[in-house]
């Protein structure tokens, strides 16, 4: 079957894009599906990083389209995980080196051979949101529960909206439970009041997070932490499985041992 | 709305409901995509039309902004002016 294509973006930078496409792709490709991981940032990348694949990258995404390579051989291939593969963005020229056209195109060649095509949206909503958003099935939103990553949201989904792109799922990112119980942080109901589209996934703050990125080892490999496990949940709920978010409140000895049976 | 509420009863908003507040007023200017100058001349030309046919109480007339979910609505609420001096006016 053809691969489903996913965008993830978010308008505002820093919210946790490129950790959500490194997580979500390892976490589908633990589960047995073959992903292609795409980093649209051109001239910013990072997506190979968070990885932990950057000494591995011959070739680029550019290079593919200026046809100096061939698909395959720029695409770097996961050791670690049987079918996970990575086509790294170009570090040396910026967004207007590809066009919407020409990744639809190159995302249409890698359909029949994938499960899932992940791509990387650079922030903003310029060209390199454009180029990144074309050739989605599904676009996938991230914000964080702050002020400005919510209106930056808003404003790509009016966008999306506009260029027919309907089918639309949010993740809210970098939740700080302990801060939305003293009410100092706008909470999950409150994001979605006003963002309005249906959730995805939560995440919460993770120092591990750092320590994954510092080591070049997504979380979602292994499923030791607190948002390892909301980014393998986010995998599980895009291939249709029914998962309930996880509960913000404290943690307690019981919450983990019903957590570790599966609850 | 229900931050009013809140409000009166309690001693002050948390910084969440404040956010909440703003970032719900934010959003319906940047949705509307209107500025307050295009607001003021829609404002005017509907109180020239219907004063064409009616007669309104011109410092009554709010032209506002509200959203509900990603549904945003322009409502303008217009008094008339009250029958008997309507009549008198004739």
């Amino acid at each position: 079957m053809a691969a489903r294509i996913l965008t993830v973006t978010s308008g505002k930078g820093g919210v946790g894009k490129t950790t959500l496409t490194a997580n979500l792709s390892t976490a589908l490709a633990v589960q047995g599906q073959r992903v292609v991981a795409i980093d649209a940032d051109i001239g910013l990348r990072n997506l190979d990083v968070v990885m932990g694949l950057e000494n591995r990258i011959v070739y680029d995404l550019v290079d593919v389209v200026e046809g100096r390579c061939r698909l395959r051989q720029a695409m770097v291939r996961d050791k670690r995980l049987s079918e996970l593969y990575l086509l790294p963005a170009a570090q040396t020229r910026d967004k207007n080196a590809v066009n919407p056209e020409q990744m639809v195109e190159l995302c249409d060649g890698l359909r029949p051979d994938f499960d899932f095509i992940i791509l990387d949206s650079p922030a903003g909503i310029e060209q390199g949101f454009r180029n990144a958003v074309s050739p989605a099935d599904e676009v996938i939103i991230v914000t964080t529960p702050e002020m400005s990553a919510v209106r930056d949201a808003d404003r790509i989904i009016g966008l999306l909206e506009a260029s027919e792109k309907e089918a639309m799922s949010l993740v809210i990112n970098r939740i700080r439970p302990e801060m939305i119980r003293r009410e100092d942080m706008l909470n999950i109901d409150d994001v979605l009041d006003v963002l309005a589209i249906s959730l995805l996934g939560i995440v919460p703050e993770d120092e591990k997070i750092i320590i994954s990125t510092n080591r070049g080892h997504p979380l979602a490999m292994d499923n030791h932490s607190s948002a390892g496990q909301a980014f393998n949940n986010i995998a599980g709920r895009i291939m249709g499985q029914d998962i309930p978010f996880i509960s913000l409140d404290k943690d307690t000895v019981l919450t983990r041992i019903k957590r570790f049976f599966g609850a | 709305m229900d931050l009013l509420n809140k409000l009166f009863k309690t001693k002050e908003p948390s910084s969440r409901a404040i956010a909440k507040e703003r970032l719900q007023l934010v959003l319906v200017h940047d949705r509307a995509q209107i500025s307050p100058q295009l607001l003021q001349t829609i404002k005017d030309e509907i109180i020239d039309v219907i004063s064409r046919y009616l007669e309104i109480e011109q410092d009554g007339v709010e032209i506002t902004f509200t959203q509900n979910r990603r549904q945003s609505r322009l409502q303008a609420d217009i008094p008339l002016m009250p029958n008997r001096r309507r009549q008198a006016a004739r």
